[in-house]
């Protein structure tokens, strides 16, 4: 009995040790979920994924949450997490710079130079709450940039993600709204209905910080799961997606 | 100590939770009383379907709101219809919403003291000559007026507790949809915890004295 409890404790703290819990930005969900699979496949290590928004991880990371590894959808919040010493310093790098897509479950709604934001013929217009997310503040610079920020207010319909941004827009609740290129984007091509590809030069860049945490100090698995994504494998899955890296 | 936009989400709380309470009342109280006197096969199954918020996640029932009232849903296609428009991302949306996912906190209580006040009383007033109608509201409102009480407050708490709904069919507008949970939230969510704070020891304090209001007209009741 004794042998056979022994062995499975063993099994048991084995298993634990190869997986790597990661809380990944809303907007990366679809790739990170592909990613997590390759990473599977060629190291053995499992990669355990929770979505949601950043700043929301930063309160449960601050707060004693098991994560490893942070995905965000920032380059602010593991730098703030880095000097709070809640993140390994020096583990932070870009792992996606995220592009902004004004988008329609519509086919034929939203033209390739978003001049149907100044026609302004529409009820609603989702974006992620630009307090809260960097694609939704990103919409806002866009919008400023284009002098068309006044007109369009009124309209906005604020999501507490982009994932929830998208939704909106999915249900057909929004005609249109912004969302990130990445969530409406599959294998470089787009997926349904019809967007504008915002250019990047109107709002400042949306760069994607990962980290290593401060509970995924000296975790094989959580290592390996960084340097997988620093590699050309991921980076040309995340540009499928509709990053650019 | 509250800004603008926080004083805004309070007002627009209150104003949704009265709303919300008044149209419970007189949907709840009929259900009630038609739960409480008939001993027909669907009493289990109507008794199911008004206890069901009760159970299901609020994300749940914000999902289908959204897909239901949506566009291409049954429901919007209807308000459409009738010239309304669409129900997410409105005031009048929250307020359906609202209802449905307090009704069994207005509906138990009313049912439970119309339970309570039996036949005699009914029976008496009609040989007496009252109408049924007369009967109700002569008789089993006032005896029932605990259960008013706490209906009435019960809804009107949890409404102002609402937050998974909202934020899945609000879209988070000033003045229309952004009520005091979700600026929390966002507030927390912002990593502005002083912010964060004032609003939610507010609606702590607030929970603490409808409870107490609650239990103790309820002790007072069973005394008299």
């Amino acid at each position: 009995m004794r042998p056979l409890l022994l062995a499975l404790l063993f099994v048991t703290a084995l298993a634990r040790a190869d997986e790597v819990q990661v809380a990944v930005a809303a907007n990366f969900t679809a790739p990170a979920r592909q990613l997590a699979l390759d990473f599977e496949k060629e190291t053995g290590h499992k990669a355990v994924l929770a979505f949601g928004a950043t700043g929301k991880f930063y309160a449960q990371i601050r707060n004693g949450a098991p994560f490893e590894v942070l995905l965000a959808a920032d380059d602010e919040t593991p730098a703030k997490l880095e000097k709070e010493g809640a993140a390994i310093n020096g583990t932070r790098f870009t792992y996606a710079v995220g592009r902004l897509a004004l988008w329609s479950a519509k086919a034929g709604y939203v033209d390739d130079k978003g001049e149907v934001l100044r026609r302004n013929e529409f009820r609603h217009l989702a974006l992620a709450n630009p307090r809260l997310a960097p694609y939704g503040a990103a919409a806002v610079e866009a919008l400023t940039a284009l002098k068309l920020l006044d007109a369009n207010r009124p309209n906005f319909v604020q999501a507490e993600n982009t994932a929830q941004a998208h939704q909106f827009v999915a249900s057909g609740n929004a005609e249109l709204g912004f969302v990130a290129l990445s969530q409406v984007m599959k294998d470089g091509r787009l997926g349904e209905g019809s967007a504008w590809v915002v250019p990047a030069s109107l709002h400042q860049t949306i760069r994607q910080d990962a980290v290593l945490l401060a509970k995924g100090r000296g975790r094989a698995a959580a290592e390996a799961w960084l340097s997988f994504l620093k590699g050309e494998r991921a980076r040309a899955a995340i540009r499928g997606y509709g990053y650019e890296i | 100590m509250f800004s603008p936009s926080d004083l805004a989400a309070i007002w627009l709380t209150l104003k949704l939770a009265t709303v919300t309470t008044l149209l419970l009342l007189l949907i709840g109280t009929p259900i009630a009383w038609r739960l409480a006197r008939t001993r027909s096969w669907w009493k289990g199954p109507l008794g199911a379907v008004v206890a069901m918020p009760l159970v299901l996640p609020p994300t749940v029932l914000g999902f289908y709101l959204l897909l239901l009232m949506g566009p291409n849903g049954p429901v919007g296609r209807f308000t459409e219809w009738i010239g309304i428009g669409l129900l997410p991302f409105s005031f009048r949306g929250l307020v359906v919403a609202s209802v449905i996912y307090s009704l069994p906190f207005v509906v138990q209580p009313l049912q439970n003291a119309f339970e309570a006040i039996g036949e005699r009383p009914l029976e008496a007033a009609a040989t007496l000559r009252a109408s049924p109608l007369d009967a109700f509201f002569s008789v089993a409102v006032p005896l029932a007026r605990p259960g008013f009480l706490t209906a009435t407050i019960l809804g009107f708490a949890h409404t102002v507790g609402e937050f998974g709904i909202v934020l899945m069919i609000g879209g988070n507008i000033p003045d229309k949809t952004r009520v005091v949970s979700v600026q929390i939230y966002d507030h927390v969510e912002a990593m502005d915890y002083a912010a964060a704070h004032g609003l939610a020891a507010g609606m702590v304090a607030f929970a603490f004295v409808v409870l107490l209001a609650l239990y103790l007209l309820n002790s007072r009741g069973r005394r008299s």
